[in-house]
């Protein structure tokens, strides 16, 4: 059995163009953006209404 | 022996070289623009104190729940889209992102935007988002759309209710304010549609979309133009007739709303081909400098009456 699979030839599997890969960066990089901005957004917010650091009188 | 049956694997997947632009056109990003000027202009004539970042949080959740319905209307209407030329370039038809692949987007920033307005701000602005983005989608685009020449008349409440969804996210409730900015958008979205279904009624003939010229004739839409224009401008006047805002914003929305009268009359008098072609496009055009300038000048008083007790006590 270990001899038919050696005699059946490698596949490559799929192999990303470089369009595609630039495309799957570009994507990546939006995605981690986002993310970064709602991280951003639910710290900032938790600053205003819960420990109100950043609410003081004028 | 293999456990695998290869027939059933699809051995060449589609690769998506989709790139950010591509996912930001699902978002309308000019829709989106006059979603946040609206939405701006409805949170700035909210009374009380409302925290900047708040202010921030708000206007971004209402901007990307605008974007998640216009991704989910495009995942909707591909087909249609496809046969337009207004839309056929949009990355739907062009084959730069699939159907599932825009609505799995419009899906996401839906969840995400309405989670985070009620987790953040609170949830009576949190459910109104949802519902602009349901209407907006199920009832609009799942149903009217492609069923009754009313379409854009009923749907039009979707594209009103952010000025709604930013007062109650200071306010955490709905008044009489929101609900007269509510009526400007609603009833100046008929003029501003069927201006542009007259010029391109052969598109919407292609698609199978039931706009009025198609359905009860030019002629006919050239009236309701008229008639919706009329009701707008004393809509339009309402916040100064009631007292909300002073006779300055009284006299812009006068001299505007003339502006569209003079031109709505012009699209009901010319009904040969070019000249018609060329005073509903004038009106299109019109009406959205007409609704900016409204809402811009809305805003500017509201900013003035903040500023005039510090320039007077300083």
């Amino acid at each position: 059995m270990i001899a038919a699979m050696a005699d059946k030839p490698e596949r490559d599997g799929i192999v990303l163009t470089e369009a595609q890969k630039k495309s799957r960066r570009q994507r990546s990089v939006a995605i981690a953006l986002a993310l970064g901005v709602l991280v951003v957004l639910f710290f900032a917010v938790t600053m205003v209404k819960g420990p109100a650091v950043l609410v003081r009188p004028m | 022996m293999s456990v695998l049956d290869h027939n059933a694997v699809d051995i060449n997947p589609r690769i998506s070289e989709a790139e950010v632009g591509d996912y930001i056109a699902l978002l309308k990003p000019r829709v989106m623009s006059l979603v946040i000027f609206t939405a701006l202009v409805g949170m700035a004539m909210a009374p009380g104190h409302f925290h900047w970042v708040l202010a921030i949080t708000s206007l971004l959740c209402i901007a990307v729940g605008a974007g998640a319905s216009g991704a989910l209307n495009m995942a909707l209407e591909g087909d249609i889209d496809a046969k337009m030329s207004r839309t056929a370039n949009r990355p739907i038809p062009r084959g730069r992102i699939t159907r599932g692949e825009a609505m799995a987007f419009g899906l996401t920033l839906s969840f995400f935007s309405v989670m985070t307005l009620g987790i953040l701000v609170n949830w009576i602005a949190g459910a109104l988002l949802a519902f602009t983005i349901f209407f907006y989608v199920v009832i609009y685009t799942m149903g009217l759309k492609r069923w009754t020449a009313q379409n854009i008349v009923i749907g039009g409440a979707a594209g009103a209710l952010p000025p709604v969804v930013a007062w109650a996210a200071v306010t955490g409730s709905v008044d009489v304010e929101p609900l007269l900015l509510f009526a400007i958008i609603f009833f100046w979205t008929p003029p501003h549609f069927w201006a542009l279904a007259l010029f391109r009624s052969d598109d919407y003939a292609r698609a199978g979309i039931p706009m009025l010229p198609n359905v009860a004739g030019p002629d006919a839409t050239r009236l309701q133009i008229l008639l919706y224009t009329i009701v707008l401008i004393a809509v339009a006047a309402a916040p100064w007739a009631l007292g909300y805002f002073d006779a300055v914003y009284g006299v812009v929305s006068l001299i505007l709303g003339a502006g569209m009268l003079v031109l709505a009359i012009n699209v009901y008098m010319r009904r040969t081909r070019a000249a018609s072609l060329r005073a509903t496009r004038k009106l299109f055009a019109f009406s959205i400098l007409y609704l900016f300038a409204l809402f811009a000048t809305l805003l500017a008083e509201v900013v003035f009456r903040a500023l005039a007790p510090m320039v007077g006590g300083a």
